[in-house]
Formats: structure tokens, C-alpha cells, sequence
């Protein structure tokens, strides 16, 4: 038996110009799919039936997102999701407590993580999207008799994407001998932490009371570098296609990246038995007119399209109007575009609204952005 | 204990849809799939929840597999409810006998004590073969306004098709002076859609008595109607003038899935207040392939383009492979048009294979007939596949073409 925890909020201020109004977990990506699809399918998929989602800032969204957890089969009596709101108390007047790391976050959530009763728990954040097996990666943990159990992905380093991560050094058995935390000069293939972790649940309930004991609140840098020599600390690699958004920019990147040839696009949502689920929205079939130009696109349910769409991404209840030519842009869930209207290398977040003859432009490595519900 | 429900709403789907031919072979008419991701059912019971009815008793007989899982506990239609909610009712073995439903009034009349467990003042009677948006809820206004014991819902159809369907005469004040089912030489054209508003005490005083007739054929339109006329119950028309569409045949089949293609189109789901709900999978979203060309057409998640698609209907997970075309088609889930393979005027069943380079039915025009391939039928490569050929399920059945 294995319980999930998600934390929501710890990579909040990575792209601001889309988490303003939302935590990063309920983040769209893909179409129709959040940040928080990905690590919830995955536990689902994988059997866990008992998910806890900790949350802190701006999270109406998300509420509205997951709702009672009926879309990934969660809505149960016993188990299920469970959404863990900041703790405030009416008593001693020190308001809530405010959380920038896993092991803080743990800690405001520590009466449950105390009454915890499965073998093992995975902890996964909402900062990058990836489907991976975690039953594979549960029955590897269970083999080695790890303490903790760290997914990795191996990738080229640069310095900027170096400063955003952590990268896991192991020896050939896959034993962790160190963590470098946001090292800014390493270049090279190394392996880089994905942020999902395997804990045995008595493991991670008395790191949890040492950390409360000691005010420890770093799990990298306070438990798993000191400790790594005593405790057994192993990485798991996983080969799939995985995307983390340190920005704006590497959000347009890799949501680009799901165009094209499909092997990105397979390898995250046509996996056999790993399907990504998300809310139901029950949108309409997508309708193209008798004008319609479309051309390696993504595109959801419930759209209308009488214009121009090139290699971009499509929203649910987008609206494409008659001589409208969109390219190389991601328009989120209900943009309505008038007619006449040019878009290239433009955000729209959720219900923007371009009016008949507008051009908006941005660059490839500087996609403009336009805040949810304006109109331009 | 239950509670008390002011309507309770029973849906007639165990017909077998006959004249779906293929489409019906292992599923019952009201569970054949419509508009790219609905069944027919989606109709009646969002009608249901779009018109404050909470209590569904589904009627089923033929084939009820596939429509049985589609319903499941209700929950698209959040009709999972703790008070009432979907309930499917199958033909049942009782203490004096076992036996199938014998008619549409019979089938009502064997669940008299599921609609009693509400004690409904009214019942309204649904069946799950037509394709409209409607508020029941402003006809059982106008059914309590007339202080009526039913009322029928009537549309207007072309004098030249009346004979059809059950005509109804009605005086000055819509209420019902005469019906004839399917009559010779109609002289109005108010044709019954087949839903009924009842007083439940009305209507169960006349299914019993019905059920005792050994020569009543146990049917509403046959029997129920015309005994309640003539014991001289307040019978009223409720006009309705919006999109209805009876489905029963490939062609009127087709032309309903055609009807919510273009611009203004006479059926449409965009209505944010008549939301039709249906069960949803999780689905990849769809994708365009660089060569593609979409035009007039009704896409749905999970679908992959590479070639040319061209006035259609495609459910989800259809592929069309570059070089393919599909033009005046309607394709039901997971179907693959591999490279260079051609489908005109066709219908498909789920899962339908059509190889490389095949070409199935003929480019639509006055006088050709619609080609219709059942689930799995898989078409070899190069294969002609004749115009209005119906080809029944199975994984080998190209070979049984009855052109």
C-alpha cells in the first residue's frame, strides 16, 4: 500500500506571468490538462488510491480543478483525495504559517503525515510534467530497501537550468552520495531530481518529527546531504519524455515540443495503461469550417476554427475567427479571437479577448504574454 | 424510504433499431453513438437534468450491455443521487411469471412499483431514439396549466411524411380531439414525438386495465392514447418548435450528424443552458498534422489528421493517415483510414480498419446510397468496398459483403 502527497505551491513564483492568478499546479498544459494531472494520473495509474494535496496560495483554481477527485477515481469513502488547506488557528493569533519547502510543508501538515499508515509514500511537486511508472519505481525501492528512493532524469545541464535544480551524484549501484543544489557552473549530462520521491512512510515520519525537533526545513539540503553516507538514499532513472517549466520560456519550449513528429506526445499521453486524466468539461466536438487552415496544431474539445492555425495549441472553447491567422502560440481556455486578427508567439491565458483586427506578435525566445480576462 | 418526487421520467430503450442494421448488432439503438461524442441517450437524460428531473428509470431489453455500462451510476448526468437518480430496469422474473417487456405500456406497467416508490403526481414517458433539446419543465407547466391527464408533445412536419408518424387533431384550445397512428391520408401535420406527460393516477389506472386486455398490443401509441380519448380524459398537444429528429435509419441517421455542420448549424450543442452530457474518456487532445486538411467538419479528442477530411463527423481516436481521405462520413471511435485509402458517403462503427489505398463507398450524389461498416470490420488494403454496401461486425467480414 502506498499513499501519495502533492505538494502545489513550492514553484509558484517560476513564471509569474502565468501564476499571478494561480498556484503552479493548476498551471494548463497541453490542451486541457494542468500541472497537477501529471503527478496525480501517475499515483493513480500506479494504484494509489489515497492522495494528499497540500496547498497554500491562490488555489481556488485548483479546488475548482479537482473538485471531489471523481475525474482520476478519487472520490472514495475511504482514502481518496484529500485537499490539506494552509492551517490557521483562531487561537494565539500567528496566522498561517507560510511554507517554501517540502520538509515546511510537511511539517504545517504533520498530524496527517503522523497518522500515515501505508508502507510507503511518494511525495511529487507540480513544476514539470512527465508519466512514469511509479509502481515500477515502488517495487525498486522495495528491492533495494531504500530509505528514500529519487527519480532523476538525466539531461544536459546548462548554467541557467543548473541554477533551477538539483542535481543527484550516485555510485554505479544508484546509491546517492550527494545532492548539489542549484549549482550555477556545472556543464554537462547529469542527473537532475524530477521532484518525486519514494519514502518509506516510518522513514519519512521521523524525518519529519527530527525536522520539527531541530527546525530542519530543507529535505535536500538538511537530510538527504547529511545523512547520505548513514542512510540508503538510491535514484531511479526515468527514461521518458520529461518537461520542467523554470520559466516562461521553457513552458512555451516544451508545450511546443508536443507538436511535431509525436514522439514527445506519445510518450506523455498514449502510454498503454498510463493515460493522463483530467476534469471533465464535457465540451462539444471541436468544429472547423468550410475556411479553416490547420496545420500541425494541438487542439482540444469544444473549439470553433474559421481561420488560420499554425503549430500551435488550442485550449478547450477556443474561438477562431473568420480571416484570423494564428501561429506559433498557445491560447488557453476560452480566448475568443475576433476576425482578421494575426497572433505569432502569443500566450493568451483563460478567457482573452482579441478583438477583429488586431496584430500581436512575440519571438520565439520571448513569447508575449496576455493576462487572463483582458481584451485587447 | 424515498423521497417524494413530483415527476419521475421513465426512458424506453430496449428497442433494437432495427433499421440500424449493422449499428445495432450488439447494442441497442438508444446507446448507437451521434454527434462525435455523444450516444443517443445523452439527449433524453441531459433534457432530464437540463429540466430539474432527478428520478430516471431507463427501460432496457435488447442488447442492453453496452448501454448498461454507458449509464453506469448516472454520474455524467449527475444522476448519482442519493434521492432518485438513473436507474436501469430490465425485463425481470417475477412470482407469476417471467417475461420480456410485450410493448411500450407494458414495459411501463411491469415498473409501476419503481414510479410508486416516489409517489410521483406525474410520469413522463421518454423514448431513446430521437435527437432534441427540450425544457420538460415548460411542458409540465403547460400540462398543470390545462389541469390536463396527458399531454403530447407535437412538432410539425411536412404533410408528405405525416403518414409516418401518429397524427393529432386538436380543437381550438390544443387539446386533442382524435389520434391515429400512422394514418393512410393525414390531415394535420402535428406528428406526436413520442413523449408523454402523465397524472400518474390516470396512467396507472389505465395500464392495469390495459394489462388485463389479452388482445392489446400493449403500446402507447396503439392502445393507451386511444382508450384514454375514448374515455374522454383532457388530452393536450404541447407544441415544440425547436431541432427533433427521429434516428432510426441509416439515413436519418446521417443526416442528423449532418445537421450540426456548418456555420449556423440547425442542431446545436454550443447552448450553455441545454449542455448535453455525456461520458467522457481521457483522451489525448487532438492533433493536425502538418499536411492535414480539415474543412466542415465535427472533430473529437483523442483524434490524429494526416490527410484530408472533408464534411465528417470523427469520434474519438479515429486516425487518418497522410494521402487519406474521408468525405461525407460519420466515424464512430478508434477507427483507422490508413495512407492513400478513400471513404465517401459512409458510416462507421467503432474500431474499423480500412487499409492502405482501399476505397470505401462512392462520392455522395443525387440518388447514391450510404455505405455503412460494422465494429472491427476491417477492409484490406487496395479492397473496393461497393456504395451503400452494409457490411455486419467482425474482425474477418469483408469477405461477407452483401453489395
Amino acid at each position: 500500500m502506498t499513499e501519495g502527497i502533492i505538494f502545489t505551491s513550492l514553484h509558484d513564483d517560476l513564471i509569474p506571468e502565468l501564476t499571478k492568478v494561480r498556484t503552479m499546479a493548476s498551471l494548463p498544459y497541453g490542451c486541457r490538462y494542468r500541472l497537477i494531472d501529471f503527478p496525480l494520473s501517475n499515483m493513480v495509474n500506479s494504484g494509489i488510491g489515497s492522495v494528499y494535496v497540500v496547498a497554500q496560495r491562490n488555489y481556488q483554481s485548483l479546488t475548482d480543478h479537482l473538485g471531489s477527485g471523481k475525474d482520476w477515481d478519487l472520490a472514495r469513502r475511504s482514502g481518496g483525495l484529500k485537499i490539506m488547506t494552509p492551517y490557521s488557528s483562531a487561537f494565539a493569533g500567528n496566522g498561517i504559517a507560510k511554507f517554501n519547502s517540502r520538509m515546511e510543508a510537511l511539517k504545517s501538515i504533520s498530524n496527517t503525515v503522523f497518522e500515515l499508515t501505508s508502507d510507503y509514500v511518494v511525495l511529487a511537486d507540480c513544476d514539470g510534467i512527465c508519466n512514469i511508472n511509479l509502481s515500477d519505481m515502488i517495487a525498486c525501492h522495495e528491492k533495494t530497501g531504500a530509505d528514500i528512493t529519487i527519480a532523476v532524469k538525466r539531461m544536459n545541464v546548462t548554467p541557467e537550468r543548473g541554477e533551477r535544480s538539483v542535481i543527484i551524484e550516485s555510485d554505479n549501484t544508484g546509491r546517492v552520495l550527494d545532492a548539489l543544489v542549484r549549482p550555477s557552473r556545472l556543464v554537462g549530462c547529469f542527473d537532475v531530481n524530477i521532484n518525486i520521491w519514494v519514502v518509506s512512510r516510518r522513514y519519512l515520519q521521523s524525518m519529519v518529527h527530527d525536522a520539527m525537533a531541530r527546525d530542519l526545513t530543507s529535505m535536500t539540503r538538511d537530510i538527504v546531504r547529511k545523512n547520505a553516507k548513514f542512510a540508503k538514499y538510491m535514484i531511479y532513472r526515468y527514461e521518458g519524455y520529461y518537461a520542467n517549466f523554470t520559466s516562461l520560456q521553457d513552458y512555451y519550449t516544451s508545450s511546443m515540443d508536443l507538436l511535431g513528429d509525436g514522439s514527445e506526445r506519445n510518450s506523455i499521453f498514449n502510454v498503454r495503461g498510463r493515460p493522463i486524466i483530467t476534469k471533465v468539461r464535457n465540451s462539444t466536438p471541436t468544429k472547423y469550417s468550410g475556411n479553416s487552415k490547420v496545420k500541425n496544431s494541438l487542439i482540444a474539445d469544444g473549439c470553433v476554427i474559421e481561420g488560420v492555425v499554425e503549430n500551435s495549441i488550442l485550449f478547450r472553447g477556443v474561438k477562431v475567427g473568420k480571416n484570423t491567422v494564428i501561429k506559433n502560440s498557445i491560447l488557453f481556455q476560452d480566448t475568443y479571437t475576433g476576425s482578421n486578427v494575426t497572433l505569432d508567439c502569443v500566450i493568451t491565458d483563460k478567457d482573452v479577448v482579441i478583438r477583429d483586427f488586431r496584430n500581436l506578435s512575440g519571438y520565439k525566445t520571448m513569447p508575449f504574454c496576455i493576462d487572463k480576462g483582458r481584451m485587447v | 424510504m424515498f423521497n417524494k418526487k413530483e415527476c419521475v421520467a421513465m426512458l424506453l430503450a430496449g428497442g433494437q433499431g432495427s433499421r440500424l442494421y449493422a449499428l445495432t448488432e450488439t447494442t441497442a439503438k438508444p446507446a448507437v453513438p451521434f454527434g462525435g461524442k455523444y450516444r443517443i441517450i445523452d439527449f433524453p437524460l441531459s433534457n432530464c437534468v437540463n429540466s430539474g428531473i432527478d428520478t430516471v428509470g431507463v427501460l432496457t431489453q435488447y442488447q442492453p450491455l453496452v448501454l448498461n455500462e454507458y449509464i453506469g451510476n448516472g454520474q455524467p448526468w449527475d444522476l448519482d443521487r442519493a434521492s432518485g437518480g438513473v436507474m436501469v430496469l430490465p425485463p425481470y422474473q417475477a412470482k407469476d411469471g417471467a417475461d420480456w417487456y410485450k410493448g411500450t405500456a407494458n414495459a411501463i406497467y411491469q415498473n409501476l412499483h419503481f414510479i410508486n416508490r416516489y409517489d410521483p403526481e406525474y410520469v413522463l414517458i421518454l423514448s431513446g431514439d430521437h435527437i432534441y433539446n427540450m425544457d420538460y419543465s415548460q411542458m409540465l407547466d403547460f400540462h398543470k396549466k390545462n389541469g390536463a391527464d396527458c399531454t403530447i408533445a407535437v412538432i410539425e412536419v411536412p404533410l408528405s411524411e405525416a403518414s409516418r408518424f401518429g397524427i393529432m387533431y386538436t380543437d381550438e384550445n390544443g387539446r386533442i380531439t382524435e389520434f391515429s397512428e400512422k394514418p393512410k391520408n393525414p390531415k394535420s401535420t402535428m406528428a406526436s414525438m413520442g413523449i408523454y406527460m402523465f397524472n400518474k393516477r390516470v396512467l396507472e389506472k389505465f395500464l392495469i386495465a390495459d394489462a388485463k386486455d389479452p388482445s392489446s398490443e400493449n403500446d402507447f401509441g396503439k392502445n393507451i392514447i386511444p382508450a384514454m380519448l375514448d374515455a374522454g380524459k383532457k388530452m393536450f398537444a404541447y407544441r415544440f418548435h425547436g431541432y427533433w429528429k427521429d434516428v432510426g435509419t441509416i439515413e436519418s441517421l446521417w443526416e442528423a450528424n449532418m445537421d450540426l455542420l456548418g456555420v449556423d448549424p440547425v442542431l446545436n450543442l454550443h447552448d450553455r443552458r441545454q449542455k448535453v452530457y455525456s461520458r467522457n474518456g481521457a483522451r489525448q487532445p487532438q492533433y493536425i498534422g502538418e499536411n492535414a486538411e480539415v474543412n466542415d467538419s465535427l472533430i473529437t479528442e483523442g483524434c490524429e489528421i494526416y490527410g484530408k477530411v472533408i464534411n465528417s463527423i470523427l469520434f474519438s481516436g479515429v486516425y487518418v493517415a497522410p494521402g487519406a481521405t474521408v468525405r461525407d462520413s460519420v466515424i464512430f471511435s478508434d477507427c483507422k483510414i490508413l495512407t492513400g485509402a478513400v471513404v465517401n458517403y459512409s458510416i462507421f462503427d467503432h474500431d474499423v480498419i480500412v487499409g492502405n489505398g482501399a476505397v470505401v463507398g462512392k462520392e455522395k450524389s443525387e440518388g447514391s446510397r450510404i455505405t455503412v461498416l460494422g465494429a472491427q470490420v476491417s477492409v484490406d488494403p487496395g479492397r473496393i468496398v461497393k456504395e451503400g454496401s452494409m457490411i455486419y461486425p467482425g474482425p474477418k467480414s469483408s469477405e461477407k459483403e452483401d453489395g
